[in-house]
């Protein structure tokens, strides 16, 4: 590399990339660490996620892109780094632990009880109850309007709040799943390969629900292995490989055929 | 019970269509079937619709009712209780030696509540801390809870003779006897809390989908524990009927109580592998093979042929529910 590339050096710490100003920052992960045994999953990986936008990491099978995402879900606690949310360090015993503080994610398999209405699978594990003692009533109006208003918000299409998540499409349980983590107030959500499962039109919908979460202002953490899917969404991307964040791209100034040169490493970062 | 929201205006146009549904039939055996035995039974026997008949049914059904209200949180996780009748058999044990050592009516109630808890936290321990298969430690506690009942009775039935168990098993309010109406009481308290509290709708969540429930911050743990301490209490209340109705603590098997509780949560359109929560049903489930049974009786058919009947209903019932919505 002959020029400086100011989004590609390696970054020791959080990088303070382009001419965003740190506060813009929602989240700095830096030198992350994590092994399994003898496994380094991950060797030293920093990122950054900024305000209101979506960011997308991605890498080949095997790269850290996993453990990178638990770690900031509070699944897995690092080995060893520095995770600043809104530029105060925090570290997440477990995953409520990131979800009380605005973390939330959105699992693989979406972790909807298929038996459950959908308003149910919104409130599981947090519902809104009146009353005391053991006869604490469940609020179900309240409960069935806020998730109602929720999936509106989102344009969602999805039947009544009513109907079990059975009968719900792939996409529309997807997005079921998006809305329930945006509807906490979060900060930044967390989605693993959010249309792997899907066809076309149903991905362009929840495409459209992920940009809605974007334009609420909500940050946006997207694993993807959809190269066009990472450059119509994001307006960031990381790139991982070998358990290190290697580069990163503004996804305007970048190509699909860059990224796979870079997640490849025919490219050096 | 659950599908209130579902139905809505255009009512009796829906109903006609439903109809021509076999999932209509299948969501809804246990009603249709308590219907159809009350026509045929009251065709074939004059006896059998006559208030007298009526108010014995009830009174004949209230155990079944109770043990099966248990069985249906257990079947709710996706678990099954198989010792529910030899607890409810320790549990009326427990009631006898605690009478007999003069300890009253009340204190010997609780003696058998108790007594059931017990055999309840037993099955919780083994099978939510443990993770024993349900079916592998219940059968086990099953034997343990019988063997335990006849080293303590020293297998001889107690005979008991107190008034409150008097009261209890004639005692009645109209047709109603107070048997029933402890039942009755047992459903909607069950009812309330399976639908309208957090701790029912974990225990749908646990019972649909394990791994989703945890991942959102309910413990399966708990919730098994809990179902399997309410089926084991809930045979200790029906150990108190069991008392009352035979004036003995019997050390005896009760085999046909636990086979026709599961029978009676099948035909009510609970379905054995979880998530799919039902009281009403289980309950008239427990109605219907009463009244088969009492049906039978009145006709004269030999007992040897109740249980045929009662197993031929269960295994129509299982086929229909294939049909059921998912």
């Amino acid at each position: 590399m002959t020029t400086p590339d100011q989004y590609n050096e390696r970054p020791s710490v959080a990088p303070h990339t382009g001419t965003t100003a740190t506060r813009d920052f929602i989240l700095q992960a830096t030198g992350i660490t994590k092994s399994f045994g003898g496994v380094h999953a991950l060797k030293g990986a920093s990122m950054t996620m900024r305000r209101g936008e979506i960011t997308a990491l991605i890498g080949d099978n095997g790269a850290g892109k996993s453990t990178m995402v638990r770690c900031l879900s509070g699944i897995h606690r690092p080995d060893s780094g520095e995770i600043l949310l809104d530029g105060k360090p925090v570290t997440f015993e477990n995953p409520n632990a990131a979800i009380q503080q605005g973390i939330e994610t959105v699992q693989q398999n979406l972790a909807l009880v298929e038996d459950l209405t959908v308003w149910q699978n919104f409130f599981l594990g947090r519902e809104k109850t009146h009353g005391f003692g053991p006869f604490r009533t469940l609020d179900r109006k309240l409960m069935k309007q806020t998730a109602a208003d929720l999936l509106k918000n989102l344009a969602v299409n999805v039947p009544p709040v009513t109907s079990k998540v059975r009968r719900l499409s792939g996409g529309q349980r997807q997005a079921v799943a998006i809305a329930r983590a945006a509807g906490w107030g979060s900060q930044i959500v967390i989605m693993d390969e959010p249309t792997a499962a899907l066809g076309v039109q149903e991905t362009a919908r929840v495409e459209g629900v992920i940009e809605t979460l974007r334009e609420s202002g909500v940050a946006v953490l997207l694993i993807s292995h959809n190269f066009d899917q990472v450059m119509r969404l994001s307006d960031h991307v990381w790139v991982m490989r070998a358990g290190m964040a290697v580069a990163e791209r503004r996804s305007a100034e970048t190509s699909g055929d860059e990224l796979v040169a870079l997640i490849t490493g025919a490219k050096a970062a | 019970m659950t599908t209130i929201e579902h139905v809505r205006p255009p009512r009796l146009q829906a109903v006609g269509a439903q109809v021509r549904q076999i999932s209509f039939w299948a969501e809804n055996a246990a009603p249709i079937g308590l219907v159809a035995l009350v026509i045929v039974f009251s065709a074939l026997s004059p006896t059998f619709l006559t208030l007298g008949n009526i108010k014995a049914m009830l009174v004949a059904a209230a155990i079944l009712v109770i043990l099966a209200i248990g069985q249906s949180f257990v079947i709710t996780t996706g678990g099954i209780d198989l010792s529910i009748s030899a607890t409810m058999t320790f549990g009326a044990i427990g009631f006898g030696l605690a009478f007999q050592a003069g300890l009253g009516f009340w204190v010997s109630a609780v003696v058998a509540i108790v007594a059931g808890l017990l055999i309840g936290l037993i099955n919780g321990l083994l099978i939510a801390k443990g993770k024993v298969t349900d079916f592998i430690a219940t059968l086990g506690t099953l034997s343990v809870a019988t063997g335990l009942a006849l080293i303590v009775s020293n297998g001889k039935p107690i005979t008991i003779n107190s008034t409150e168990l008097l009261t209890l098993t004639s005692g009645s309010l109209g047709i109603f006897g107070y048997p029933i109406i402890l039942a009755a009481v047992i459903a909607v308290l069950a009812w309330f809390f399976m639908f309208r509290t957090r701790f029912g709708l974990h225990v749908q969540a646990v019972g649909g989908n394990e791994e989703s429930a945890v991942a959102n911050g309910i413990s399966a743990t708990r919730i098994r524990m809990a179902v399997y301490l309410i089926s084991g209490g809930l045979a200790g209340v029906a150990a108190l009927l069991l008392v009352a109705r035979v004036g003995a603590a019997e050390p005896a098997i009760n085999t046909q109580f636990l086979l026709n509780s599961i029978a009676a949560v099948v035909l009510g359109g609970v379905s054995l592998t979880g998530g799919k929560a039902k009281i009403v049903g289980p309950v008239i489930g427990a109605l219907l093979l009463t009244a088969l049974t009492n049906g039978l009786t009145l006709l004269g058919v030999s007992q040897f042929y109740q249980p045929l009947a009662v197993g031929l209903v269960v295994v129509l019932a299982a086929l229909l529910t294939r049909f059921q919505k998912k």
